[in-house]
């Protein structure tokens, strides 16, 4: 943050970075207003309030359950972090539910990344019969509500003897409607007809095509997809929460049992909370910039 | 595409003579470039088809069925009976209405403000990508590990907001057990993880609009926030009722952060007195802790007709505000 603020001064353009040449500030002050002291003000107000409850969840888990159920409430860390994670690693089966929960994440992630290029590519850039509709049909199962499946779902699912088990919250997810859209979307733009016609003139049949020409430029939005996806999934609650138990939960699974008096150290709750959210936030830290660009850029379009 | 393949004249049997290949060469292109599309879309819809397609229609058969969660195999045909019997229990009139007011308190604050920190973060800024990243952490945070956090901090004895309150003469809030208070939590906790994320839907938008018409604007003497009315938010409409619908789903469907927010037993009936059960908790509680499958479908179903209604309203609601513009 810093380093960026002592540096944006030297650069061309603004630190948003978007726009190449410079344009004359007059014809710039119709529409991008230098922020002034106000909206500094009310912008680290807005971060303040997205980042404490993130900060005090880390101050919590750091106490014990003493000093964190006294009022006032601390402000500041305390030495028991560690002791406290551990205990949520292995008292409340927060470990299973990490290692669960990167397993369905990724595989889901993975599984809808690639189902969304190809679905993405053939509505992009393939003619085929029914194209407009299938694609509307595609676009009418975001309408869907996740509630409607989940009484069969769970009937189909006991049924498979998969109650209780992973791959019953994997398959229902396996594909995104607004994968395919994002996908479509991104490469309608971003791969030239040519290209593909080109490959053909060369023989190349479609998974070829695919392969070497569609992947290739497909890359930078599946990688915003599936860190989106992969958010999403790992947050996925009401699904795993009717067909998972606490022997073989996903982190949110488990969190819920934490608040419900599986765990009494209040300090020990908040480390599981934490522990629970870490992985994403690393990926924030790493890759927020791009996130924010990939959610921006499915909602121009979409 | 079973028909193309069956259509088309089988493929040459000569080995390598010139035109036999070329023939059969052509033939699996055009195979090829007419088959690959519906190869390429067949899994997307495959997966919906098995996993949502198929049960929302089953789903609707079940809510005609008496079935119990223990022997689900037995299924009692008893027509309209769950319909009947859900439409007439207090619970569930009680349970639409807090689904409705958690969804406005969660809707309406969440939306405006993301609409005023998308015009913030539209400013030229130092540091952009980072306010960006940080109004957007919230939505990294587990439904779980948010509602755990705000739990604690609603907490009645030693929470930090009833410190805080407190702290500037008000006396203490009995945050779960006082109806609306429980339901303003709640909401505060949707709040919180969403309006990072609509405010850059809304920054997106905004940044889409062609400049002229706010030069256009500033020609004429619109100040900044006539321009913010008159150019921004006629210019990102569409995205505010991609919004607006998103929110709604969001809001119908609202599960984790009151069954999280009551701790245990409390948070499935939605507080001792059911004072923040959403229709969510009331799908689970009738299909997972009362057994009864049948009446769980019945929830699930007529959740999704009210989700329809609305949307017919919202279409016809706009279409007579267009009407009348015009």
């Amino acid at each position: 943050m810093t380093t960026e603020t002592l540096r944006a001064p030297r650069l061309e353009t603004p630190p948003g970075g978007r726009r190449g040449p410079r344009l004359p500030v007059r014809i710039r002050a119709g529409r991008q207003h230098h922020a002034g002291p106000v909206a500094y003000i009310l912008l680290g107000i807005a971060t303040l309030a997205s980042l404490f409850p993130l900060y005090w969840t880390m101050v919590a888990a750091s106490t014990d359950n003493t000093r964190v159920t006294q009022s006032p409430p601390p402000f500041l860390p305390g030495p028991n972090l560690f002791e406290n994670l551990g205990k949520a690693w292995t008292d409340a089966a927060m470990g299973r539910a990490m290692i669960n929960s990167m397993i369905v994440a990724g595989a889901i992630a993975t599984s809808t990344v690639l189902f969304a290029t190809l679905a993405g590519f053939a509505f992009a850039k393939l003619r085929f019969k029914g194209r407009n509709v299938l694609l509307m049909l595609v676009i009418g199962t975001m309408m869907v509500p996740p509630q409607l499946a989940v009484v069969p779902l769970f009937m189909m699912m006991t049924e498979l003897g998969w109650g209780q088990k992973l791959p019953a919250v994997i398959f229902p997810t396996l594909v995104s409607a607004v994968g395919v859209f994002f996908m479509r979307q991104y490469l309608s733009d971003a791969l030239p007809d040519e290209l593909v016609e080109a490959g053909r003139v060369d023989g190349a049949h479609s998974l070829r095509i695919f392969w070497s020409i569609v992947l290739p430029v497909a890359r930078p939005a599946m990688a915003v997809l599936f860190m989106i996806t992969f958010v999403h999934a790992w947050n996925d609650f009401f699904w795993p929460y009717i067909v998972l138990d606490m022997t073989n939960p996903t982190v949110p699974v488990a969190l819920t049992q934490l608040s419900a008096g599986y765990v009494r150290d209040q300090s020990v709750i908040m480390a599981g909370a934490l522990l629970g959210t870490l992985p994403l936030l690393v990926m924030f830290v790493v890759f927020g910039r791009r996130i924010v660009g990939g959610i921006m850029q499915g909602a121009v379009k979409g | 595409m079973a028909s193309h393949t069956s259509s088309a004249p089988p493929p040459a049997a000569d080995k390598n003579a010139g035109p036999g290949a070329d023939r059969r060469a052509g033939l699996l292109h055009r195979l090829d470039v007419r088959g690959a599309p519906y190869a390429f879309v067949v899994p997307f819809f495959a997966v919906f088809a098995a996993f949502s397609f198929y049960p929302l229609v089953y789903t609707a058969w079940i809510s005609l069925h008496d079935v119990d969660l223990a022997t689900m195999d037995i299924m009692e045909w008893v027509a309209f009976d769950n319909y009947t019997d859900l439409l007439t229990d207090e619970r569930f009139w009680n349970a639409l209405l807090n689904t409705v007011t958690i969804g406005v308190f969660s809707t309406v604050p969440q939306l405006l403000m993301a609409l005023g920190l998308a015009h913030l973060l539209n400013y030229r800024l130092r540091g952009s990508t980072f306010f960006r990243v940080a109004a957007l952490t919230p939505y990294a945070t587990s439904v779980g590990a948010a509602a755990l956090v705000f739990t604690m901090l609603f907490e009645r004895d030693f929470g930090m907001i009833n410190w805080a309150l407190g702290a500037v003469g008000f006396g203490e809030i009995d945050w779960e057990n006082h109806k609306w208070a429980a339901q303003l939590a709640i909401s505060s906790i949707v709040i919180w993880r969403w309006t990072g994320y609509n405010a850059l839907l809304y920054l997106a938008a905004m940044q889409a609009i062609p400049r002229d018409r706010f030069e256009a604007a500033a020609i004429d003497g619109a100040s900044r926030w006539q321009q913010f009315l008159k150019v921004t938010i006629p210019g990102i409409r569409p995205t505010i009722v991609f919004t607006i619908v998103l929110s709604t789903i969001g809001a119908t469907q609202l599960f984790g952060e009151p069954l999280i927010f009551g701790q245990g037993p409390n948070g499935i009936s939605g507080g001792a007195d059911n004072q923040y059960q959403t229709l969510g908790l009331l799908l689970y509680e009738e299909g997972w802790k009362f057994y009864h499958m049948g009446r769980a479908a019945t929830v699930a179903w007529v959740m999704f007709m009210l989700l329809i209604i609305v949307f017919v309203l919202q279409r016809l609601l706009s279409r007579w505000r267009s009407a009348r513009t015009s």
